[in-house]
Protein backbone atom coordinates (compact mmCIF):
# COMPACT_ATOMS: atom_id res chain seq x y z
CA UNK A 1 0.00 0.00 0.00
CA UNK A 2 1.31 3.91 -0.67
CA UNK A 3 0.74 6.55 1.44
CA UNK A 4 0.47 10.31 0.77
CA UNK A 5 2.33 12.70 2.67
CA UNK A 6 -1.06 13.80 4.29
CA UNK A 7 -1.80 10.36 5.83
CA UNK A 8 -0.99 10.71 9.38
CA UNK A 9 -3.31 13.84 9.37
CA UNK A 10 -6.16 11.59 8.09
CA UNK A 11 -5.51 8.97 10.97
CA UNK A 12 -5.45 11.61 13.73
CA UNK A 13 -8.90 13.10 11.88
CA UNK A 14 -10.40 9.58 12.67
CA UNK A 15 -11.17 9.09 8.80
CA UNK A 16 -12.31 5.30 8.30
CA UNK A 17 -9.36 4.57 5.47
CA UNK A 18 -9.76 2.72 2.38
CA UNK A 19 -7.61 1.31 -0.53
CA UNK A 20 -7.98 3.60 -3.49
CA UNK A 21 -5.57 2.92 -7.01
CA UNK A 22 -2.86 0.87 -4.38
CA UNK A 23 -3.24 4.34 -1.72
CA UNK A 24 -4.51 3.76 1.56
CA UNK A 25 -6.75 6.95 1.81
CA UNK A 26 -9.57 9.05 3.99
CA UNK A 27 -13.59 7.77 2.28
CA UNK A 28 -15.53 9.70 4.76
CA UNK A 29 -14.27 11.48 8.11
CA UNK A 30 -16.24 12.41 11.39
CA UNK A 31 -19.08 14.10 9.24
CA UNK A 32 -20.31 11.05 6.98
CA UNK A 33 -20.30 11.76 3.26
CA UNK A 34 -23.82 13.32 3.45
CA UNK A 35 -22.59 15.64 5.47
CA UNK A 36 -18.48 16.21 4.14
CA UNK A 37 -20.60 16.56 0.67
CA UNK A 38 -23.18 19.37 1.61
CA UNK A 39 -20.30 21.10 4.01
CA UNK A 40 -18.86 21.52 0.69
CA UNK A 41 -21.40 23.24 -1.22
CA UNK A 42 -21.83 25.12 1.72
CA UNK A 43 -18.31 26.31 2.54
CA UNK A 44 -15.11 24.69 2.20
CA UNK A 45 -13.90 21.30 2.29
CA UNK A 46 -10.52 20.24 2.51
CA UNK A 47 -9.20 17.21 -0.14
CA UNK A 48 -6.21 15.60 -0.09
CA UNK A 49 -5.54 14.48 -3.82
CA UNK A 50 -1.78 13.78 -3.59
CA UNK A 51 -2.21 10.55 -4.70
CA UNK A 52 -2.82 12.11 -8.13
CA UNK A 53 0.13 12.48 -10.78
CA UNK A 54 1.44 15.42 -10.86
CA UNK A 55 4.08 15.56 -14.42
CA UNK A 56 6.01 18.19 -16.56
CA UNK A 57 7.34 18.33 -20.26
CA UNK A 58 9.43 20.90 -21.69
CA UNK A 59 11.81 22.12 -24.55
CA UNK A 60 11.90 22.41 -28.26
CA UNK A 61 9.00 20.34 -29.19
CA UNK A 62 6.64 20.62 -26.33
CA UNK A 63 3.74 22.22 -27.98
CA UNK A 64 3.74 20.01 -30.82
CA UNK A 65 3.83 16.50 -28.94
CA UNK A 66 1.18 17.73 -26.29
CA UNK A 67 -0.88 18.30 -29.65
CA UNK A 68 -0.20 15.01 -30.78
CA UNK A 69 -0.80 13.43 -27.30
CA UNK A 70 -4.13 14.97 -26.85
CA UNK A 71 -7.13 16.50 -28.98
CA UNK A 72 -6.67 20.00 -27.95
CA UNK A 73 -5.16 22.71 -29.24
CA UNK A 74 -2.98 25.13 -27.30
CA UNK A 75 -1.59 27.85 -29.46
CA UNK A 76 -3.78 30.00 -28.72
CA UNK A 77 -3.69 29.08 -24.49
CA UNK A 78 -1.82 31.91 -22.77
CA UNK A 79 0.25 30.90 -20.27
CA UNK A 80 -0.70 30.00 -16.91
CA UNK A 81 -4.23 28.64 -17.89
CA UNK A 82 -5.53 24.96 -17.85
CA UNK A 83 -7.63 23.04 -19.79
CA UNK A 84 -8.87 19.76 -19.45
CA UNK A 85 -8.60 17.14 -21.67
CA UNK A 86 -7.84 13.59 -22.46
CA UNK A 87 -5.09 11.41 -23.59
CA UNK A 88 -6.09 9.26 -26.39
CA UNK A 89 -4.71 6.19 -28.27
CA UNK A 90 -4.82 4.94 -31.61
CA UNK A 91 -8.09 3.24 -31.24
CA UNK A 92 -9.56 6.81 -30.31
CA UNK A 93 -9.80 5.45 -26.89
CA UNK A 94 -9.00 7.43 -23.91
CA UNK A 95 -5.75 6.41 -22.02
CA UNK A 96 -6.73 8.97 -19.53
CA UNK A 97 -8.35 12.54 -18.52
CA UNK A 98 -6.34 15.20 -17.42
CA UNK A 99 -5.30 18.72 -16.32
CA UNK A 100 -2.94 20.30 -18.96
CA UNK A 101 -1.70 24.06 -18.13
CA UNK A 102 0.41 25.23 -20.14
CA UNK A 103 2.95 27.36 -18.08
CA UNK A 104 5.31 28.96 -21.36
CA UNK A 105 5.25 28.00 -24.90
CA UNK A 106 7.26 25.15 -24.81
CA UNK A 107 6.37 23.87 -21.21
CA UNK A 108 3.45 22.05 -19.70
CA UNK A 109 2.18 20.91 -16.69
CA UNK A 110 -0.02 17.70 -16.19
CA UNK A 111 -2.50 16.15 -13.66
CA UNK A 112 -2.92 12.76 -13.79
CA UNK A 113 -5.40 10.10 -12.24
CA UNK A 114 -3.99 7.68 -9.79
CA UNK A 115 -4.71 5.08 -11.03
CA UNK A 116 -3.67 5.48 -14.44
CA UNK A 117 -0.21 7.92 -13.65
CA UNK A 118 2.18 5.04 -14.26
CA UNK A 119 0.57 3.88 -17.89
CA UNK A 120 0.26 7.43 -18.54
CA UNK A 121 3.93 8.91 -17.75
CA UNK A 122 5.08 5.48 -19.72
CA UNK A 123 2.99 6.86 -22.38
CA UNK A 124 4.37 10.02 -22.70
CA UNK A 125 7.85 8.75 -22.52
CA UNK A 126 7.06 7.03 -25.68
CA UNK A 127 6.64 10.00 -27.39
CA UNK A 128 9.71 12.13 -25.94
CA UNK A 129 12.41 13.59 -28.19
CA UNK A 130 15.80 14.36 -27.35
CA UNK A 131 15.36 17.88 -26.70
CA UNK A 132 12.31 17.49 -24.28
CA UNK A 133 12.53 17.23 -20.69
CA UNK A 134 10.23 15.35 -19.10
CA UNK A 135 9.63 15.46 -14.88
CA UNK A 136 7.66 13.33 -12.34
CA UNK A 137 6.84 15.28 -9.46
CA UNK A 138 6.35 12.05 -6.85
CA UNK A 139 7.54 13.56 -4.27
CA UNK A 140 4.96 16.72 -4.59
CA UNK A 141 1.58 16.32 -2.35
CA UNK A 142 -1.77 18.07 -4.15
CA UNK A 143 -4.36 19.67 -1.18
CA UNK A 144 -7.63 21.08 -2.82
CA UNK A 145 -9.61 23.18 -1.44
CA UNK A 146 -13.29 23.35 -2.42
CA UNK A 147 -16.41 25.54 -2.26
CA UNK A 148 -17.92 29.04 -1.61
CA UNK A 149 -15.58 29.74 1.01
CA UNK A 150 -12.50 28.53 -0.67
CA UNK A 151 -11.12 32.35 -1.71
CA UNK A 152 -12.03 33.16 1.70
CA UNK A 153 -10.19 30.72 3.38
CA UNK A 154 -7.21 31.06 1.38
CA UNK A 155 -7.13 34.71 1.89
CA UNK A 156 -7.28 34.06 5.90
CA UNK A 157 -5.11 31.44 5.87
CA UNK A 158 -2.25 32.12 3.47
CA UNK A 159 -2.64 35.63 3.33
CA UNK A 160 -3.18 35.28 -0.43
CA UNK A 161 -5.87 37.29 -1.99
CA UNK A 162 -6.98 34.99 -5.48
CA UNK A 163 -10.01 37.30 -6.57
CA UNK A 164 -8.60 37.99 -9.51
CA UNK A 165 -7.36 34.58 -10.22
CA UNK A 166 -9.82 33.07 -13.41
CA UNK A 167 -11.40 29.75 -13.50
CA UNK A 168 -8.73 27.11 -14.78
CA UNK A 169 -6.05 29.44 -14.71
CA UNK A 170 -2.55 28.86 -12.39
CA UNK A 171 -1.29 31.91 -10.00
CA UNK A 172 1.38 33.14 -12.03
CA UNK A 173 4.21 32.94 -9.19
CA UNK A 174 8.02 31.64 -9.16
CA UNK A 175 8.86 32.93 -6.27
CA UNK A 176 7.92 30.09 -4.37
CA UNK A 177 7.45 25.96 -4.19
CA UNK A 178 3.67 26.03 -4.61
CA UNK A 179 1.35 26.02 -7.48
CA UNK A 180 -2.30 27.31 -6.94
CA UNK A 181 -4.90 26.53 -9.25
CA UNK A 182 -8.17 27.72 -8.91
CA UNK A 183 -10.15 24.98 -10.52
CA UNK A 184 -11.48 21.19 -9.13
CA UNK A 185 -13.80 18.08 -9.24
CA UNK A 186 -16.72 20.02 -7.30
CA UNK A 187 -18.17 21.71 -9.44
CA UNK A 188 -17.85 24.37 -6.23
CA UNK A 189 -15.44 27.28 -6.67
CA UNK A 190 -12.06 26.52 -4.98
CA UNK A 191 -8.13 25.72 -5.43
CA UNK A 192 -5.60 23.04 -6.27
CA UNK A 193 -2.85 24.10 -4.34
CA UNK A 194 0.69 21.57 -4.94
CA UNK A 195 3.58 21.76 -2.68
CA UNK A 196 6.45 19.71 -2.09
CA UNK A 197 5.74 16.92 0.51
CA UNK A 198 7.77 18.34 2.83
CA UNK A 199 5.20 21.03 3.25
CA UNK A 200 2.32 19.46 2.87
CA UNK A 201 1.56 18.36 6.43
CA UNK A 202 1.93 22.19 7.58
CA UNK A 203 -0.02 23.85 4.87
CA UNK A 204 -2.62 20.87 5.28
CA UNK A 205 -3.43 21.85 9.25
CA UNK A 206 -3.51 25.38 8.74
CA UNK A 207 -6.02 25.11 6.59
CA UNK A 208 -7.92 22.43 8.67
CA UNK A 209 -7.61 24.97 11.79
CA UNK A 210 -9.97 27.20 9.42
CA UNK A 211 -13.38 27.20 10.87
CA UNK A 212 -14.93 27.65 7.16
CA UNK A 213 -13.07 23.85 6.21
CA UNK A 214 -13.66 20.66 7.14
CA UNK A 215 -11.74 17.42 5.69
CA UNK A 216 -13.46 15.40 2.52
CA UNK A 217 -13.48 12.11 2.11
CA UNK A 218 -13.44 10.45 -1.84
CA UNK A 219 -16.78 8.96 -0.85
CA UNK A 220 -18.20 12.73 -1.03
CA UNK A 221 -15.62 13.75 -3.39
CA UNK A 222 -17.60 11.32 -5.88
CA UNK A 223 -20.60 12.27 -5.43
CA UNK A 224 -19.71 15.65 -5.75
CA UNK A 225 -18.32 14.61 -9.18
CA UNK A 226 -21.06 12.69 -10.05
CA UNK A 227 -23.96 15.70 -9.52
CA UNK A 228 -21.39 17.87 -12.00
CA UNK A 229 -22.04 15.27 -14.52
CA UNK A 230 -17.77 15.00 -14.25
CA UNK A 231 -16.28 11.78 -15.89
CA UNK A 232 -14.45 9.15 -13.32
CA UNK A 233 -12.11 7.08 -15.10
CA UNK A 234 -12.02 3.71 -15.20
CA UNK A 235 -15.64 4.08 -15.06
CA UNK A 236 -17.85 6.29 -17.10
CA UNK A 237 -14.29 6.49 -19.53
CA UNK A 238 -11.96 4.03 -20.52
CA UNK A 239 -9.72 3.09 -23.07
CA UNK A 240 -12.82 1.78 -25.30
CA UNK A 241 -14.42 4.92 -24.92
CA UNK A 242 -13.77 7.72 -27.77
CA UNK A 243 -14.08 11.43 -26.32
CA UNK A 244 -17.51 12.25 -28.75
CA UNK A 245 -19.23 8.35 -27.44
CA UNK A 246 -18.67 10.10 -23.86
CA UNK A 247 -19.64 13.62 -25.29
CA UNK A 248 -16.72 15.46 -23.95
CA UNK A 249 -16.00 16.11 -27.85
CA UNK A 250 -15.74 19.76 -26.63
CA UNK A 251 -12.00 19.45 -25.32
CA UNK A 252 -11.59 19.67 -28.90
CA UNK A 253 -12.56 23.45 -29.45
CA UNK A 254 -12.82 24.38 -32.42
CA UNK A 255 -10.97 21.57 -34.10
CA UNK A 256 -7.56 23.35 -34.40
CA UNK A 257 -5.32 19.74 -33.89
CA UNK A 258 -6.26 17.29 -36.50
CA UNK A 259 -2.93 15.87 -35.74
CA UNK A 260 -3.38 14.02 -32.12
CA UNK A 261 -3.01 10.14 -31.89
CA UNK A 262 -6.46 8.71 -33.04
CA UNK A 263 -7.95 11.73 -34.91
CA UNK A 264 -8.34 9.22 -38.09
CA UNK A 265 -11.27 7.66 -35.43
CA UNK A 266 -12.25 10.62 -33.95
CA UNK A 267 -13.11 13.41 -36.05
CA UNK A 268 -15.02 11.47 -38.39
CA UNK A 269 -17.30 10.67 -34.98
CA UNK A 270 -17.29 14.09 -34.82
CA UNK A 271 -18.28 14.72 -37.89
CA UNK A 272 -20.85 12.12 -38.00
CA UNK A 273 -22.07 11.36 -34.54
CA UNK A 274 -20.93 8.27 -32.26
CA UNK A 275 -23.60 5.11 -32.18
CA UNK A 276 -23.52 5.47 -28.59
CA UNK A 277 -23.39 8.42 -26.11
CA UNK A 278 -22.69 9.13 -22.22
CA UNK A 279 -25.92 10.52 -20.74
CA UNK A 280 -27.08 11.73 -17.63
CA UNK A 281 -29.61 9.24 -15.89
CA UNK A 282 -32.13 10.50 -13.13
CA UNK A 283 -34.32 8.28 -11.69
CA UNK A 284 -37.85 9.18 -11.27
CA UNK A 285 -38.90 6.77 -9.31
CA UNK A 286 -37.65 5.61 -5.56
CA UNK A 287 -34.50 3.57 -4.92
CA UNK A 288 -30.92 4.07 -5.98
CA UNK A 289 -29.21 2.29 -8.52
CA UNK A 290 -25.26 1.78 -8.97
CA UNK A 291 -22.48 1.26 -11.33
CA UNK A 292 -23.73 -1.71 -13.53
CA UNK A 293 -27.12 -1.49 -13.44
CA UNK A 294 -29.09 -2.55 -16.78
CA UNK A 295 -30.55 0.62 -18.47
CA UNK A 296 -33.51 -0.74 -20.29
CA UNK A 297 -35.93 0.55 -22.54
CA UNK A 298 -39.46 0.85 -22.58
CA UNK A 299 -39.86 -2.65 -23.85
CA UNK A 300 -37.87 -4.08 -21.64
CA UNK A 301 -35.18 -4.57 -23.55
CA UNK A 302 -31.42 -4.00 -22.11
CA UNK A 303 -30.14 -0.53 -23.90
CA UNK A 304 -26.59 0.06 -21.35
CA UNK A 305 -25.68 -0.06 -18.30
CA UNK A 306 -24.85 2.46 -15.68
CA UNK A 307 -20.97 3.41 -15.56
CA UNK A 308 -21.90 5.51 -12.25
CA UNK A 309 -24.38 6.12 -10.12
CA UNK A 310 -25.79 6.49 -5.91
CA UNK A 311 -27.78 9.50 -4.51
CA UNK A 312 -26.93 13.02 -5.10
CA UNK A 313 -27.15 15.02 -1.49
CA UNK A 314 -27.69 18.04 -3.64
CA UNK A 315 -29.98 16.67 -6.33
CA UNK A 316 -32.08 14.71 -2.98
CA UNK A 317 -32.62 11.98 -5.53
CA UNK A 318 -30.76 8.98 -7.38
CA UNK A 319 -28.63 9.95 -10.21
CA UNK A 320 -25.95 8.45 -12.66
CA UNK A 321 -24.62 8.02 -15.89
CA UNK A 322 -24.33 5.49 -18.51
CA UNK A 323 -23.87 4.60 -22.09
CA UNK A 324 -27.24 4.44 -24.76
CA UNK A 325 -27.62 4.12 -28.29
CA UNK A 326 -28.06 7.28 -29.99
CA UNK A 327 -31.40 6.95 -30.53
CA UNK A 328 -32.59 7.16 -26.61
CA UNK A 329 -30.10 9.71 -25.54
CA UNK A 330 -32.16 12.55 -26.03
CA UNK A 331 -33.41 13.97 -22.67
CA UNK A 332 -36.71 13.22 -21.28
CA UNK A 333 -36.14 9.89 -22.91
CA UNK A 334 -38.05 7.29 -20.77
CA UNK A 335 -36.31 4.30 -19.31
CA UNK A 336 -35.61 2.18 -16.70
CA UNK A 337 -32.55 0.97 -14.59
CA UNK A 338 -32.94 -2.81 -13.19
CA UNK A 339 -31.50 -3.15 -9.57
CA UNK A 340 -31.50 -6.15 -8.46
CA UNK A 341 -34.32 -7.38 -10.76
CA UNK A 342 -36.79 -4.83 -10.33
CA UNK A 343 -37.02 -2.33 -13.00
CA UNK A 344 -37.23 1.83 -11.49
CA UNK A 345 -38.22 4.07 -13.68
CA UNK A 346 -36.24 7.05 -14.58
CA UNK A 347 -34.80 9.56 -17.77
CA UNK A 348 -32.49 10.66 -19.60
CA UNK A 349 -31.37 14.27 -17.79
CA UNK A 350 -29.06 16.56 -18.77
CA UNK A 351 -25.65 17.13 -16.96
CA UNK A 352 -24.75 18.97 -14.71
CA UNK A 353 -27.06 17.87 -12.29
CA UNK A 354 -26.35 21.03 -10.07
CA UNK A 355 -25.65 24.14 -11.48
CA UNK A 356 -22.11 25.05 -10.87
CA UNK A 357 -20.88 27.68 -8.67
CA UNK A 358 -17.02 28.12 -10.73
CA UNK A 359 -15.77 31.28 -11.44
CA UNK A 360 -15.81 33.20 -14.65
CA UNK A 361 -12.66 31.90 -16.66
CA UNK A 362 -12.31 35.77 -17.89
CA UNK A 363 -10.13 37.79 -16.12
CA UNK A 364 -11.55 39.42 -13.22
CA UNK A 365 -11.81 43.10 -14.22
CA UNK B 1 -42.05 -8.29 25.07
CA UNK B 2 -39.47 -10.67 24.70
CA UNK B 3 -36.04 -9.90 24.74
CA UNK B 4 -33.90 -9.21 21.69
CA UNK B 5 -31.59 -11.53 19.14
CA UNK B 6 -29.13 -10.45 16.66
CA UNK B 7 -27.16 -12.24 14.13
CA UNK B 8 -23.82 -11.82 13.25
CA UNK B 9 -24.96 -10.28 9.72
CA UNK B 10 -26.22 -7.69 12.09
CA UNK B 11 -29.75 -7.90 12.36
CA UNK B 12 -31.46 -7.40 15.54
CA UNK B 13 -34.69 -9.47 16.09
CA UNK B 14 -37.73 -9.39 18.97
CA UNK B 15 -39.90 -12.38 18.29
CA UNK B 16 -43.19 -11.98 19.20
CA UNK B 17 -45.01 -15.16 19.70
CA UNK B 18 -44.14 -17.25 16.05
CA UNK B 19 -43.33 -13.88 14.38
CA UNK B 20 -40.17 -12.28 14.29
CA UNK B 21 -39.60 -8.51 13.70
CA UNK B 22 -36.36 -7.66 12.03
CA UNK B 23 -34.72 -4.80 11.82
CA UNK B 24 -30.43 -3.46 12.03
CA UNK B 25 -28.77 -2.56 14.92
CA UNK B 26 -26.99 0.63 15.52
CA UNK B 27 -23.64 -1.13 14.68
CA UNK B 28 -24.80 -1.66 11.01
CA UNK B 29 -26.43 1.67 11.14
CA UNK B 30 -23.23 3.43 11.78
CA UNK B 31 -21.33 1.49 9.58
CA UNK B 32 -24.27 2.05 6.48
CA UNK B 33 -24.03 6.29 6.97
CA UNK B 34 -25.96 8.38 5.70
CA UNK B 35 -29.99 6.17 4.58
CA UNK B 36 -30.91 7.07 1.39
CA UNK B 37 -33.41 4.19 0.49
CA UNK B 38 -34.98 0.91 2.02
CA UNK B 39 -36.18 -1.55 -0.21
CA UNK B 40 -39.13 -3.62 1.38
CA UNK B 41 -39.58 -7.12 0.78
CA UNK B 42 -43.57 -8.14 -0.97
CA UNK B 43 -45.71 -9.42 1.46
CA UNK B 44 -45.73 -13.26 1.19
CA UNK B 45 -42.20 -13.53 0.19
CA UNK B 46 -40.91 -16.71 1.58
CA UNK B 47 -37.93 -16.66 2.89
CA UNK B 48 -35.34 -18.92 4.38
CA UNK B 49 -32.27 -18.34 7.01
CA UNK B 50 -30.23 -16.26 5.96
CA UNK B 51 -31.46 -15.11 2.62
CA UNK B 52 -31.93 -11.30 1.56
CA UNK B 53 -35.15 -10.19 1.90
CA UNK B 54 -34.59 -6.16 2.04
CA UNK B 55 -31.82 -3.90 0.93
CA UNK B 56 -30.94 -0.74 3.19
CA UNK B 57 -28.87 1.77 0.63
CA UNK B 58 -26.77 4.50 2.26
CA UNK B 59 -24.61 6.98 0.06
CA UNK B 60 -22.10 4.47 0.88
CA UNK B 61 -23.17 1.20 -0.42
CA UNK B 62 -26.51 -0.95 -0.83
CA UNK B 63 -26.68 -3.92 2.36
CA UNK B 64 -28.54 -6.86 2.18
CA UNK B 65 -30.53 -7.27 5.16
CA UNK B 66 -30.74 -11.58 5.81
CA UNK B 67 -33.61 -13.63 7.38
CA UNK B 68 -32.64 -14.78 10.81
CA UNK B 69 -35.37 -17.66 9.98
CA UNK B 70 -37.21 -19.75 7.41
CA UNK B 71 -40.71 -17.84 6.78
CA UNK B 72 -42.90 -16.06 5.36
CA UNK B 73 -43.14 -11.91 5.49
CA UNK B 74 -46.71 -11.29 6.20
CA UNK B 75 -46.19 -7.12 7.02
CA UNK B 76 -43.30 -4.35 5.27
CA UNK B 77 -42.74 -1.42 7.06
CA UNK B 78 -44.31 0.69 4.34
CA UNK B 79 -43.42 3.81 6.37
CA UNK B 80 -40.06 3.27 6.19
CA UNK B 81 -39.25 4.44 3.05
CA UNK B 82 -40.59 7.73 3.42
CA UNK B 83 -39.29 8.05 6.54
CA UNK B 84 -35.81 6.56 6.65
CA UNK B 85 -35.41 8.09 10.58
CA UNK B 86 -37.09 4.94 11.96
CA UNK B 87 -34.48 2.18 11.25
CA UNK B 88 -32.58 4.00 13.99
CA UNK B 89 -35.90 3.08 16.60
CA UNK B 90 -36.02 0.67 18.16
CA UNK B 91 -36.93 -2.78 16.44
CA UNK B 92 -40.51 -2.77 19.11
CA UNK B 93 -41.26 1.23 17.89
CA UNK B 94 -40.86 1.53 14.51
CA UNK B 95 -37.50 0.43 13.55
CA UNK B 96 -38.33 -3.23 12.35
CA UNK B 97 -38.25 -3.29 8.23
CA UNK B 98 -40.23 -6.59 8.18
CA UNK B 99 -42.39 -9.30 10.23
CA UNK B 100 -41.61 -12.79 9.37
CA UNK B 101 -44.07 -15.48 10.36
CA UNK B 102 -41.18 -18.39 11.63
CA UNK B 103 -41.86 -21.77 10.41
CA UNK B 104 -39.12 -23.74 12.51
CA UNK B 105 -38.75 -21.85 16.07
CA UNK B 106 -35.75 -23.70 16.61
CA UNK B 107 -33.58 -21.65 14.45
CA UNK B 108 -33.91 -18.81 17.04
CA UNK B 109 -31.63 -21.13 19.58
CA UNK B 110 -29.42 -20.36 17.08
CA UNK B 111 -29.05 -16.56 17.80
CA UNK B 112 -27.12 -14.54 20.26
CA UNK B 113 -28.92 -12.63 22.62
CA UNK B 114 -27.72 -8.89 23.75
CA UNK B 115 -24.85 -10.21 25.49
CA UNK B 116 -23.21 -12.64 23.21
CA UNK B 117 -23.93 -10.07 20.29
CA UNK B 118 -21.83 -7.23 22.37
CA UNK B 119 -19.20 -9.66 23.25
CA UNK B 120 -19.59 -10.57 19.19
CA UNK B 121 -18.99 -6.84 18.06
CA UNK B 122 -15.41 -6.45 20.21
CA UNK B 123 -14.27 -9.35 17.29
CA UNK B 124 -15.11 -7.43 14.29
CA UNK B 125 -13.63 -4.55 12.68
Amino acid sequence: MKYTALHSAHIELGAKMGEFAGYDMPLYYKLGVMKEHEWTRASCGLFDVSHMGQAMFKGAGAAELIEKLTPSSYEKVKPFRTKYTVLTNEQGGIIDDLMVTKTDDDQFHFVLNAGCKDKDIAWIKQHLSEDIEFHHYDDWALIALQGPKAEEVVREVLGYDLSDLPYMAVWPRDDFEMFISRLGYTGEDGFEISVPNKDALELWNKLAAHAAVEPIGLAARDSLRLEMGYCLYGHDINDTTTPVEADIAWVMGNGDNTGFIGADVILPQKENGALRKRVGVKLTDKGVAREGAEIRNESDEKIGELTSGGFGPSVQGAIGQGYVPIEYAQEGTKIFVNVRGRNIAAEIASMPFVQPSTKSMKKAA
Amino acid sequence: MSELKFTNEHECIMVDGDVAWVGITPYAQEALGDLVYVELPEVGKQVKKGEDFAVVESVKTAAEVYSPVDGEVIEANDNMPDDLALISKPVADGGWIAKIKISDPSQLEGLMDEAAYQDYLKTVD
